[in-house]
């Protein structure tokens, strides 16, 4: 039994071009620029003649409910009431957001720019603040101190959250039962402990109790405290995701549970660990709260965490803009820009190691080998063709046969160009 | 027949076994154990003033705790008054943000919209409060004399000694709960964009294909399939986004202008919180004053983990519902 199949030609059906789903039409554009159009006209008429409110923030509010009451006339002229409702859902979903990155990002720039005014100051970075007077310029005086105390702090408050958090992470994981799920919900409830909280529980322990005078490692205790249970959420969560079939096998293979999760989850984690890791010290880094109840203040510089009070950048900044004088305001701001500097540049660390898996890295190395190769055949071209036109030009030292010499490597290299742009286009 | 009797298997742990639960276990008991000694550690400290004042605690509005006359009862609702402005702000900012990030965002800016998102919520509190201090609290003034004329009626837009004056001075507005819950709002809005981005993303595409393919539009997809499935994470979020709110300590302080009497005007200058409170009186307490002020940490406390715990329960009960 034989089936026919009808077979129609396939150039008959692809003349018709594909129908354009959700390209913009005229009329869209149309009614936006008109409904922009019509709300800045509108706000300035109100804000020349009758003002309501002042001020830059309210001539924006103003302009965007003018804009969206405009919108939606416009809208409503050619579409029925349902795309309406669409479209001012679609616009307010969409100034909701640029809202809320514009202001963050205006946050950070904000510190940044008002820092710059401190930052050019080398001294800035090399001195401490104990000569230094409220009064003196910004070439007197610096955060030294300030950087020394949350180096040395954080690093304490890893010493003691690392160990610790990773141990409950994997205790956590590994170790199941009713006793486990407690201390897991107790650890999710601690993750938003006010940080004030952590600084009042180690003053009341370690100084009012054991005697521990303000310092650094009070700090250091307070700021752990904080950090342990954001890094316990965030590793508990990586090792989760760790094949359970890679760690039975290693278990079948007669492995027993230390070496598996030495040799096997662990390292499988890593990179997730890390990120869970620097997280943790980025939010640990920022925190003013616990250190201001724990550590006391000095202007002086402090490198010993064990005997007097030991600033830290987050609390440097607190105090310095505390003062009214600008130049001490200006110290503050040069302080909080780098303090978002560090802690920026931790989190995109983070972001890199974390976002590195085990296909990304070979497809990495196997593109840095690719364009290693590249670079040697290009070099080789290169000396090939000079050391070609090389002779040529010494032999002939007419003006003209030499600009032709030259023309001809010029040449060359465009060839070359050209075939690696296309190589790399293709990839 | 032979009966079937299941081989009794016998776990034979060697030494390795038995070191690694020992170490996993006595971790988790260490975290355990300074987690309960917080609340444990503050209640002892506060026992003092607590057994001094007895119930006026929950009801004095005044912090003198040397004349025995202190109390949060001004403070807490400051906090609470605080954490609403800034979660009725934050939520249909993270809401906004959220159904942004995970239904209009163009594919390629996705990933890194979100990372900024988690960027944003590992900036330190201190630089927030340098913001609202010296650059909104000045553009916002405008904005709340606005409100307090246009709604002036309602009471809490109420502002005491404001008159239409031209030439009087702004300093009633300044330093006010509405500017300290606008820069808490900020703060909590990652955190609340992220859980609910996350709930949101968990939809299922079924769903929502259904609802696009039957002829909804966009607005018709999210508001049948995504916001229900989201419920839970939207309502969770925003408890967590308050146990943020109710804790946060520095931003707030550099902002308000402390007073310690129920202050229910939000737009007028004067404001108070548990927080605040502490890192304001901690530097010239005395044994006493110190112990009322652990008080008061421990009614923080507990208020943030009665927040938190059922935030997360919501949290935890929409994923499970959501993935079934």
């Amino acid at each position: 039994m034989t089936t026919v199949v009808n077979v129609t030609a396939p150039d008959e059906t692809s003349k018709d071009s594909p129908r354009r789903i959700g390209a913009l039409r005229i009329s869209d554009v149309l009614s936006l620029v008109g409904a922009v159009v019509a709300s800045i006209s509108m706000t300035s008429i109100i804000y020349i003649y009758l003002a309501p409110v002042g001020g830059v923030v309210g001539y924006f509010a103003t302009a965007y409910v003018l804009f969206l009451v405009a919108y939606a006339l416009l809208v409503s002229f050619d579409e029925n009431m349902t795309t309406v409702r669409d479209r001012m859902v679609l616009v307010a979903v969409h100034s909701l957001a640029a809202t809320v990155f514009v202001t963050l990002v205006f946050v950070v720039v904000f510190a940044l720019v008002r820092g710059a005014e401190a930052l050019p100051h080398l001294n800035f970075f090399t001195q401490d603040m104990s000569l230094a007077g409220p009064l003196d310029p910004l070439s007197d005086g610096g955060i030294i101190h300030a950087i020394t105390g949350t180096l040395i702090q954080i690093s304490i408050a890893l010493a003691i959250t690392i160990p610790l958090g990773l141990t409950t992470a994997i205790f956590l994981n590994e170790i199941p039962g009713a006793f486990t799920r407690f201390v897991r919900t107790i650890v999710e409830a601690m993750t938003a402990l006010p940080s004030i909280v952590s600084g009042l529980f180690i003053y009341a322990t370690a100084i009012l109790m054991f005697g521990l005078n303000k310092s650094g490692l009070a700090a250091a205790l307070a700021i752990s405290v904080m950090m342990l249970p954001i890094m316990i959420r965030a590793a508990d969560v990586v090792l989760r995701l760790v094949p359970s079939t890679l760690k039975e096998a290693s278990l079948g293979l007669g492995a027993n549970n230390w070496n598996t999760m030495w040799r096997v989850t662990l390292p499988t984690a890593r990179s997730g660990l890390v990120t869970a890791i620097i997280l943790a010290t980025a939010r640990g880094i920022g925190e003013t709260s616990p250190v201001l109840l724990t550590s006391g203040f000095t202007a002086a510089f402090n490198a010993d965490p064990l005997h007097g009070p030991m600033v830290s950048l987050p609390l440097a900044i607190f105090q310095f803009v505390k003062s009214p004088e600008p130049t001490m305001i200006a110290r503050g701001f040069g302080t909080a820009a780098v303090l978002m500097i560090i802690v920026v540049s931790l989190f995109l660390v983070a972001r890199a190691i974390g976002g590195q898996t085990v296909a990304k890295k070979v497809k990495a190395r196997e593109r840095r080998e690719q364009w290693k190769r590249d670079v040697r055949e290009i070099y080789h071209a290169i000396a090939a063709t000079l050391a070609k036109t090389d002779g040529r030009v010494r032999n002939n030292l007419s003006s003209a046969s030499r600009r032709k010499a030259l023309l001809r490597i010029r040449q060359q290299l465009a060839y070359i160009r050209s075939r690696f742009r296309s190589k790399g286009n293709k990839r | 027949m032979n009966d079937d009797k299941p081989r009794s298997l016998k776990m034979v742990s060697d030494s390795g076994d038995v070191v690694y639960r020992t170490v996993a276990r006595t971790g988790g008991i260490i975290v355990l154990v300074i987690m309960t000694a917080i609340g444990v550690f503050l209640g002892f400290r506060a026992s003092q003033a607590l057994g001094e004042a007895g119930l006026s605690f929950f009801w004095t509005q005044a912090w003198e705790p040397d004349a025995n006359n202190f109390g949060i009862a001004a403070v807490l609702i400051g906090t609470f008054i605080i954490a609403l402005v800034a979660v009725t702000i934050a939520l249909p900012l993270s809401l906004g943000t959220a159904l942004y990030i995970s239904e209009y965002a163009p594919r390629g800016l996705k990933q890194s919209l979100i990372t900024l998102v988690d960027l944003m919520a590992a900036i330190p509190s201190v630089v927030f409060g340098l913001w609202g201090f010296f650059s909104l609290q000045g553009n916002i003034i405008d904005i709340a004399k606005w409100i307090s004329r246009t709604f002036g009626w309602i009471p809490i837009f109420a502002v005491d000694g404001f008159s239409d004056d031209p030439l009087s001075s702004d300093t009633v507005f300044t330093a006010s709960s509405f500017i300290a819950g606008i820069v808490v709002a900020l703060m909590i809005t990652p955190i609340m964009t992220s859980i609910m981005r996350e709930v949101f993303s968990q939809a299922p595409v079924g769903e929502r294909e259904g609802a696009l393919g039957l002829g909804a539009t966009m607005w018709g997809m999210i508001r049948s399939v995504v916001l229900p499935f989201g419920k839970g994470g939207i309502i969770g979020g925003t408890m967590l986004g308050l146990g943020r709110a109710l804790g946060e300590t520095i931003a707030v302080y550099m902002i308000i202008s402390p007073v310690f009497s129920i202050q229910p005007h939000i737009l007028q200058s004067g404001a108070s919180s548990i927080s605040s409170l502490i890192a304001l009186k901690y530097g010239e307490a005395t044994t006493f004053g110190m112990s009322a002020l652990m008080a008061a940490g421990l009614a923080l406390f507990f208020v943030t983990l009665v927040v938190n715990f059922g935030a997360s329960a919501i949290v935890a009960r929409s994923r499970s519902g959501a993935s079934s």
